[in-house]
């Protein structure tokens, strides 16, 4: 190659971006790591990933977290595809309809955290609304974190924030179906159901995989939306980080803590690379 | 204006070999077409004229300067390219003053220029609009007035009739001729389509996998091809190509086809005689063949297949030997499929190609 | 037969539609709620139960929440962290997006992937570090740190996205620009950028809003220099309720606002196009 002649322009303009991201992505990887399997002396251990394992709330946290998880994730992917199919049936008004729907993208967890905490509180709307339908005399304690109704707060919180992110994944992969496949399904016979379950479904498996494996990856890290909701009552894996850094002041743990989120996020991701490629096999 | 001079040009891709040792002098005020399927190097040889790609050898010379390691706004070129390259967000004065302003003109100047030109392309009535709100014929005209608004020694076309339909297409093309005939610039201009460089061009150059294989006037590269694919490229129907043998025969020299004997002029027979290998293939376009409704002598036998009328003329498949050839006849020439026919091939009009090596030969 | 199919076309229709709606409703009554509770006067947000139309509206609660404490300050700390993310994420991340856009490279694959595959690294996982290096620094609990954290956050999106803006802008028209008396850059700032900008523009609309909303980072990375969600996670167990309600609120109005500017935008940028 005639090195006189070799264009350096693209590199230079990408040096920025890639010196930023070895000084405040890369690094700080390389630096959780050290922090959560060393000692303060420099010495390797693998003592703070025992402790984490052994302390109560690491328990109480991940169990909280998978709950969450496994109620919202499926949950969010039917009701997103609901909204993604609506979308491709042109109804009037689809372009405020695409907006309304993407609203919650702006929503911050920790506002729609308190949004449904103003629900579900002891005085609040849903209290009030059962109370108008004369279902209810005396306002429930929803919030009672005995009870699983925190729980189920926190996931119509989530699924209400969260689902907009899957749905325009969804919406996106929709339209870049070329409308000609569902058509030729529709002239050979295929229903309504037969054309989504046997045409756009498949097609759309790639925009599945990587809405799922985008909302698995900030489900793990749930934490704001919990807090508002539940408060003190319930603990999730990124909540104990933080306790274990702001509270217990030990940097230690709370590193422990992000490592094993970031070793959950890679699994599922994982997962979800192979199983949907087994499920386009069985689809077929 | 000026003259331009590309020596020794090459031009690779990775692995491709875009344009490779290609050598052109366009004459100043001439008007020369690059010709050829696509993938033959001729936009990126336009490209490397223009500076927009950097050749790995070879120089460039244009108005006697060595252009080759200047950028495009050195080079005093204007271009046309083939999606019009119109500024969406400027007026279509803007767009026309787009290299004025870049030279500093001074106010007044630019008005005139690009008025100027807007007359020449018949645009004047579009200035104030913008790219969005014109047709795609009307974007290659503010496209085109851009370009002749500067004071540019060399004007470059990248298939600039490409994108449009065919009725506007040929309207633009009797335009575009009439315009840079008027303002007498040197102009190189890219085309795929042969009737356009046909119909354009002072001279064709005819490339193929980055080489020119041709350069002469549009009759001569018609007329006299330089080998087997120029003459299968060029004219519609392409040229009919028979296989043959050349043979003397009692003093005389003769070529056996499929479909029957052919007797060269002597000088031509004279060419053939000196040939290492004896196998030809006689090249007649489909208007050279005269078409006869019974037997003559020196004609051959051939069987309709397809009967097209096309409206000026009818286009007939014949079944000559083991060949098939096209043929042109008077619309109303009445020709049946099955119906046997004789064909007197125009022998001045042959082309003949030494098999071999697909070259066209020509007596001295 | 015609009939069947046409009157079940029509159920399904309206069965869609209702379905539409309802969904759509779903969405829009919690956000009604909010801003009911915040332009609620104190006696109301404690009453129950609640009527769920207005009936009395007043600024109460909001100037109680504007007027508390710090509140102003982290609000302002908020603009001023979500700006800094902006101009810096664009400004790094801009020039990469238009290198990805317009050049072939060795490596470009490389890095693409590279980029892409940040996404799946949570952001847990780079506060806590950086926390304790911005210690180190002396740049602990100071705006620009919770900046960087985000434009680290923001990086790879923006430069994705502004990729795919330029590579809308097509090519011809930067080369016709220098043909035509530009060099590099001139044909850059005359004619890609201006035709860039509006995808520009919506790219650093979203990080403000990303940074706008975040929390977990911003929380671990102040103490006193707080942004408005920092501010009020940590004061969450403490804040009476209208407190909450009119946080809640003031995080959300500014970002759903934003949005609706930017929608069209935002939605070709995902590749998502309206009719």
């Amino acid at each position: 190659m005639n090195l006189k002649r070799f264009n350096w322009e693209p590199y230079l303009l990408l040096l920025p971006s890639i010196l930023y991201l070895a000084l405040f992505f890369a690094w700080p990887m390389v630096q959780s790591f050290g922090l959560a399997f060393r000692t303060d002396d420099g010495q390797l251990t693998l003592a703070h990933m025992q402790r984490m394992f052994n302390d109560v709330g690491f328990t109480k946290a991940l169990r909280n977290t998978v709950m969450l998880i496994i109620a919202i994730v499926p949950l969010q992917f039917i009701l997103a595809l609901i909204m993604a199919l609506l979308m491709m049936e042109r109804l009037r008004g689809s372009d405020m309809l695409v907006y309304i729907y993407s609203i919650p993208l702006a929503i911050s967890d920790l506002a729609a955290g308190i949004i449904w905490f103003s629900i579900f509180t002891e005085r609040g709307y849903l209290n009030s609304f059962l109370y108008s339908l004369g279902v209810i005399d005396k306002p429930f304690l929803f919030l009672n974190y005995q009870t699983k109704w925190p729980l189920v707060a926190i996931v119509l919180a989530e699924v209400w924030r969260a689902t907009s992110i899957v749905f325009v994944v969804l919406v996106a992969g929709l339209q870049s179906i070329p409308r000609d496949y569902v058509e030729a399904a529709e002239v050979f016979g295929a229903g309504w159901f037969a054309r989504v379950w046997r045409v756009i479904l498949p097609l759309l498996r790639p925009s599945i995989q990587t809405a799922l494996i985008l909302r698995t990856i900030l489900a793990v890290q749930v934490f704001a939306v919990v807090s508002a909701i539940a408060g003190r009552g319930m603990t999730v894996l990124a909540n104990e980080a933080y306790l274990w850094y702001r509270e217990y002041r030990n940097p230690h743990l709370a590193a422990t803590y992000a490592m094993f989120i970031l070793t959950i996020s890679l699994i599922t991701a994982f997962i979800y690379l192979r199983a949907l490629r087994t499920k386009e096999e069985m689809i077929l | 204006m000026a003259e331009i001079q590309v020596k020794s040009v090459r031009k690779t891709f990775g692995k491709v070999k875009a344009v490779w040792d290609v050598d052109l002098t366009v004459h100043d005020r001439e008007f020369v077409v690059l010709l050829g399927p696509s993938g033959c190097g001729k936009t990126t040889l336009l490209r490397c004229i223009a500076g927009l790609e950097r050749v790995d050898q070879g120089h460039i010379y244009i108005g006697q300067r060595n252009v080759t390691d200047l950028p495009p706004k050195r080079r005093q070129i204007a271009m046309v390219f083939q999606n019009y390259a119109v500024f969406p967000h400027l007026t279509v004065f803007e767009n026309v003053a787009f290299g004025l302003r870049m030279q500093h003109k001074p106010k007044d100047e630019v008005k005139k220029r690009v008025q100027a030109a807007a007359e020449l392309l018949h645009i004047e009535e579009l200035l104030d609009r913008y790219p969005a709100q014109l047709s795609g014929g009307q974007r290659q005209r503010v496209a085109v007035a851009r370009a002749i608004a500067i004071d540019a020694l060399v004007l470059l076309m990248d298939e600039p009739l490409s994108n449009l339909d065919a009725l506007l297409r040929l309207e633009m093309r009797a335009e575009l001729k009439r315009l840079l005939q008027e303002i007498e610039a040197t102009t190189l201009y890219v085309t795929h389509d042969q009737v356009e460089a046909l119909s354009l061009g002072d001279r064709i150059a005819v490339m193929r996998s980055g080489q020119i294989l041709q350069y002469d006037t549009p009759l001569n590269v018609y007329d006299k091809p330089a080998n087997l694919f120029i003459g299968g490229f060029i004219g519609n129907p392409p040229m009919n190509f028979l296989d043959g043998e050349v043979r003397t025969e009692d003093g005389q020299v003769v070529v056996h086809t499929g479909g029957g004997d052919i007797y060269p002029p002597s000088d031509v027979g004279a060419m053939l005689s000196r040939l290492k290998e004896p196998s030809v293939l006689v090249g007649i376009r489909a208007e050279n063949i005269e078409t006869l409704p019974a037997p003559t002598k020196g004609a051959l036998q051939a069987e309709v297949l397809v009967v097209e009328p096309l409206g000026s003329h009818n286009l007939i498949t014949m079944q000559l030997g083991p060949e098939q050839v096209k043929v042109n006849t008077s619309a109303d020439f009445k020709a049946q499929p099955g119906q046997a026919l004789w064909l007197r091939l125009n022998i001045d009009k042959i082309c003949w190609i030494e098999k071999a090596t697909g070259r066209a030969m020509y007596p001295d | 037969m015609k009939q069947k199919t046409f009157s079940r076309r029509l159920i399904g229709r309206v069965l869609a539609y209702l379905l539409a709606i309802l969904i759509a409703l779903w969405i829009l009554i919690p956000i009604y709620f909010i801003t009911v509770a915040a332009f609620s006067p104190k006696d109301v947000i404690y009453s129950w139960p609640k009527s769920l139309l207005p009936q009395t509206i007043s600024l109460e609660t909001l100037l109680f929440f504007i007027n508390a404490q710090y509140v102003l300050d982290s609000l302002w700390n908020s603009v001023k962290v979500a700006l800094l993310t902006l101009v810096i994420s664009l400004v790094i991340g801009a020039p990469a997006g238009y290198a990805l856009a317009r050049y072939i490279f060795p490596g470009k694959d490389v890095y693409r992937i590279m980029i892409l595959s940040t996404r799946a690294f949570p952001i847990v996982i780079l506060s806590i570090p950086l926390a304790v290096t911005f210690m180190q620094w002396d740049l602990y609990d100071k705006l620009i740190s919770v900046a960087l954290l985000h434009v680290a956050m923001a990086l790879p999106t923006t430069i994705l996205v502004t990729s795919s803006v330029f590579m809308g802008v097509s090519k011809e028209l930067e080369e016709a620009a220098t043909v035509f008396g530009c060099n590099r850059i001139q044909a850059f700032t005359r004619v890609a950028l201006p035709l860039a900008l509006p995808g520009l523009a919506a790219s650093a609309i979203f990080t403000f809003v990303l940074s706008w909303n975040e929390v977990f980072a911003a929380t671990i990375l102040t103490i006193q220099n707080r942004t408005l969600p920092a501010r009020m996670f940590v004061q969450l167990a403490a804040s009476p309720i209208p407190f909450r309600f009119a946080g809640g609120f003031f995080i959300l109005v500014p970002a759903v606002v934003f949005m609706f500017f930017i929608r069209r935008y935002l939605f070709s940028l995902w590749g998502i196009t309206l009719k």
